[in-house]
């Protein structure tokens, strides 16, 4: 039987050993985004004019090139979809992807009372369902209104799946972590714009800071009368959509 | 005091104890506060994402060494189209100009925006790409960085296709667009600012469908009773009227 | 990149009718994910029949008291392996017990598991075997008696008023136990309950859905095992306790049939935008899980059983034929229920314009075969359990029960 004296003296070796441990393993310290950038004094946003868009497709492949995202039509970041709304109510959608050369159909043309594309991304919501139901806190929201995953630490448990009400988020298959829209970040701390905003031909997405002053999003919000997705849900969406039809999901 | 403690409780507090200094021990003097510090993990995360790889380069770069095509682009009608919208991601290109871009010279890169789509908004220019041309390069006619077409377009078709394709299955496929609507010619440099006449009279239609009119296939309707004071195309849709107006 | 993974989501593809958000292509929680709730609802209801005899005072139920702790515990011992098999990064699942973000109820997972594993089963279990384990130290030969021993933490008092304190502290333990047994399954059902994104989920009812039908599968499995162990090891069955365990599974499936119907009419009443998706899902894709499985085998039929054995009267050994099979039933559908709500609220999708399906792989980490065997391997581990602790009755409560 192991007396307790001798146990405690072998017990005591144990704290030294820890300390070594701990001195082994780097303790971190963070360096600032960029020099000179405060993200106090921005938030993004964006605006989506539903009657600009073409649905050519240009964002969805800009933003998979811009973002490594897998090219197969399982995971995005952001995608087109196409509404057709009939004489008789029915309502169709279907998902434009990356448009390799597909065309609408015509053949019910007179069918139809009205017809638009509706591009979708991750709202950036201010109240994020998804930051709420992190286990580990890998997803959070930036001060200056975006959205981002931590992939070092998510656990790839999906609850942030599950919660997005917009489904904007998907599992990148290769890091096995939760991936998203994060207005590409990487490029509006250096004064870029989203990859997805730099190509639409026509304007149809407009990026902008709401704290600015003086910004084409903040004229958006101005001049057209503005909807959000599922306001019920009070998520508090950042992108804002004009002239949006009342059958968009 | 210490006789009446049952013996096992004894033993299970020091078990207890034990367990609770290990994990106390673990969590707040072991662990180093990289991994256990909140803020440190969100700076670290903004880090690692501001550091990726930016592959678009932005429209602005490309006009400083490439002055005359964004001087020839940026009065015509593709003056807010991107550079990288047709020439893909060129940030590699800045940083070696030895690699170039990809310029798609093809059919296949202009039909992804112009060929005709009845969900595209209506004015957006679309062809259908079966019959407008076959086979030629879309560069043949349309500079890329100033496309004016050939001809100023004859048909309102041209941009207005699915109005077209839809009036030309109805009662009025033989009336011309410019029978009910004056488009200036204006209109075609600059669609969104000078806009098309719509009728904006019931006697305009009357001069058809009146009980008067000299029109012998236009059905005639009571224009002092019929439809109150609304204009006709309020209820009626002109590019596609009904057919069969059941009597009621 | 993961090739049978892109196969497999080019086959959801095919069979997705209406519109679907693209990323919902991929159903993100698989049959493990079912498999989860379904223990720890098990490990639940277990003790909650413990505790029937501890707080209650329910003595007939005395001879299932400690086969109901021991299944508790085993299947307790499997929860977490589920979750880890599921996970993207199973060895960064530490991260939840070092920083929880408190918010998730998720979080919790490690600190509620934790605390009824350590504060409520093991020390209830201590406390209820450790005069045996003292007297069998004494007898067992090496190194058995060395395993005793250690697990009593070398305790040697066995005298009267010891083990009349080891009885006091188990009331107490108990009595903090239920309310931890309903915190560990029912966070669950909160988990699914709060997710404001999904109509299939978001319901007040939520959690109390899942302790009422976690508590009907504890019981009915304790049946199960206890019908199946007892001639096993060469004893009668105790009828007097099995019509009372039958009893309470009665009502307790009365209660749990109730608020299931309750949420399911207030829905249809309420009619809300996600009906039509929801009842297409309910008819096309959950037609067998649901209506088949989990309310006409699963619950129906074993009410019927049950009612007919209340008021009608037949021997011993036709009742334990119509126990056994209603225990049973309702294992396939407290199963099925747990499918229903897991998988069947990622078969729909949240633009309320499409379905998709579920394809179950067969092997791989997420698969059939991953699934079976964490639903054998507490079996296995009860029965080394009551190898080595024996759940046989001790005198006192054959005393008790007749008296």
């Amino acid at each position: 039987m192991i007396d307790r004296r001798k146990f405690l003296k072998k017990a005591i070796w144990f704290i030294p050993a820890a300390g070594l441990f701990r001195h082994f393993v780097k303790e971190g310290h963070a360096k600032p985004a960029t020099e000179g950038y405060d993200p106090a004094n921005h938030l993004y946003g964006m605006g989506i004019d539903i009657d600009k868009c073409i649905g050519c497709g240009r964002c969805v492949e800009a933003c998979k090139t811009e973002n490594n995202v897998p090219k197969e039509p399982f995971f995005t970041r952001t995608w087109v979809e196409r509404y057709t709304i009939k004489k008789d109510n029915s309502v169709e959608v279907e998902n434009i992807e990356s448009r390799n050369g597909k065309v609408g159909d015509r053949s019910t043309e007179s069918d139809v009372l009205r017809s638009f594309f509706v591009p979708k991304l991750c709202n950036q919501c201010e109240h994020p369902p998804c930051v709420q139901v992190c286990p580990v806190g890998a997803t959070f929201s930036t001060e200056d209104g975006v959205v981002l995953v931590d992939s070092k630490r998510c656990i790839g448990c999906r609850y942030c799946i599950q919660a997005c009400p917009y489904g904007a988020r998907y599992l990148h298959p290769e890091t096995r972590t939760a991936d998203k829209c994060t207005f590409c970040y990487h490029r509006i701390v250096k004064g870029l714009l989203p990859a997805c905003v730099e190509v639409c031909p026509t304007q149809a997405r407009i990026f902008g800071d709401l704290k600015s002053m003086a910004s084409r999003l903040v004229r958006f919000k101005r001049t057209k009368r503005i909807h959000v997705l599922k306001a019920h849900l009070n998520t508090e969406p950042k992108v804002y959509y004009g002239n949006l039809d009342g059958e968009v999901r | 005091m210490l006789e009446k403690i049952p013996e096992q409780i004894k033993r299970l507090a020091v078990v207890i104890a034990i367990i609770i200094a290990a994990v106390i021990a673990i969590r707040f003097v072991i662990l180093p506060s990289s991994l256990v510090d909140r803020q440190f993990h969100r700076r670290s995360t903004v880090e690692r994402e501001v550091a990726k790889n930016i592959a678009f380069a932005g429209a602005t770069v490309c006009g400083t060494c490439h002055v005359d095509q964004m001087a020839k682009k940026s009065k015509g009608y593709h003056k807010n189209v991107s550079c990288e919208t047709c020439h893909g991601a060129a940030q590699t290109h800045i940083e070696n100009p030895a690699n170039k871009p990809p310029a798609p010279r093809g059919r296949e890169f202009c039909v992804l925006c112009h060929a005709y789509d009845p969900s595209r908004p209506t004015g957006f220019p679309q062809i259908n790409p079966v019959v407008h041309n076959p086979l030629k390069p879309c560069m043949t006619c349309h500079s890329p960085h100033d496309p004016v077409p050939p001809e100023a377009p004859r048909e309102c078709s041209a941009c207005h296709a699915q109005i077209a394709n839809i009036k030309s299955a109805s009662p009025h496929a033989l009336i011309g667009c410019t029978t009910c609507h004056t488009a200036p010619a204006q209109h075609k440099i600059n669609p969104r600012r000078v806009a098309p006449t719509k009728p904006e009279t019931r006697e305009f239609c009357a001069k058809c469908h009146g009980k008067e009119a000299k029109q012998k296939d236009a059905p005639k309707i009571d224009f002092s009773s019929h439809g109150e004071r609304f204009l006709c195309w309020e209820c009626h849709y002109p590019h596609l009227p009904e057919r069969t107006a059941t009597k009621r | 990149m993961n090739r049978e993974l892109i196969e497999r989501l080019a086959e959801h593809l095919n069979e997705v009718t209406g519109f679907i958000y693209p990323n919902e292509v991929e159903i993100h929680w698989s049959i493990l994910v079912v498999v989860y709730p379904y223990i720890t609802g098990l490990v639940a209801g277990a003790f909650i029949l413990a505790s029937l005899v501890q707080v209650f005072n329910v003595k007939e139920v005395q001879p299932t008291y400690r086969l109901a702790l021991l299944t508790a515990l085993a299947f307790l011992i499997i929860a977490p392996l589920p979750l880890l098999l599921h996970l993207g990064h199973p060895f960064r699942s530490y991260e939840i017990f070092l920083t929880p973000q408190l918010k998730s109820a998720m979080a919790m997972f490690g600190f509620v598991y934790l605390w009824y594993l350590m504060a409520v089963l093991l020390l209830e279990l201590w406390f209820e075997y450790r005069k045996d384990l003292v007297v069998w130290s004494n007898e067992a030969i090496f190194p058995m008696n060395w395993i005793y021993r250690t697990l009593s933490f070398f305790s040697t008092d066995i005298s009267e008023r010891a083990v009349a304190f080891d009885h006091k502290a188990i009331k107490i333990i108990t009595l903090i136990g239920i309310p931890s047994a309903f915190l560990l399954h029912g966070y669950v059902g909160f988990i699914f309950g709060s997710v404001k994104a999904n109509p299939w989920w978001s319901s007040v009812l939520m959690p109390l859905v899942f302790l009422m039908s976690a508590i009907v599968s504890g019981i009915a499995l304790v049946v199960f095992l206890y019908m199946v162990i007892t001639p096993l090891r060469g004893e009668g069955v105790d009828m007097r306790c099995l019509d009372r365990i039958t009893s309470f599974l009665f009502y307790a499936v009365i209660v749990d049939f109730t608020l299931e119907g309750l949420d399911f009419i207030h829905r249809l009443y309420q009619s809300e935008e996600s009906i039509k998706i929801l009842s297409r899902l309910v008819t096309d894709k959950l037609f067998i899980s649901l209506w088949v499985i989990q309310i006409f085998l699963g619950m129906l039929v074993p009410l019927g059983i049950m009612i007919a054995v209340k008021s009608l009267r037949f021997n011993a050994e036709l009742r334990r034929l119509f126990y056994f099979a209603s225990v049973i039933l309702i294992q396939l559908g407290i199963f099925a229920t747990r499918w229903n709500v897991v998988i069947g609220g990622q078969l729909f999708s949240k633009s309320f314009r499409g379905l998709t399906t579920y394809k179950m792989e067969v092997v791989g980490i997420e698969g059939l075969i991953a699934a079976l065997g964490l639903l054998i391997a507490p079996f296995i581990i009860l029965a080394v359990f009551l190898k080595i602790f024996p759940a046989s009755e001790t005198a006192e409560a054959k005393e008790a029960v007749s008296s």
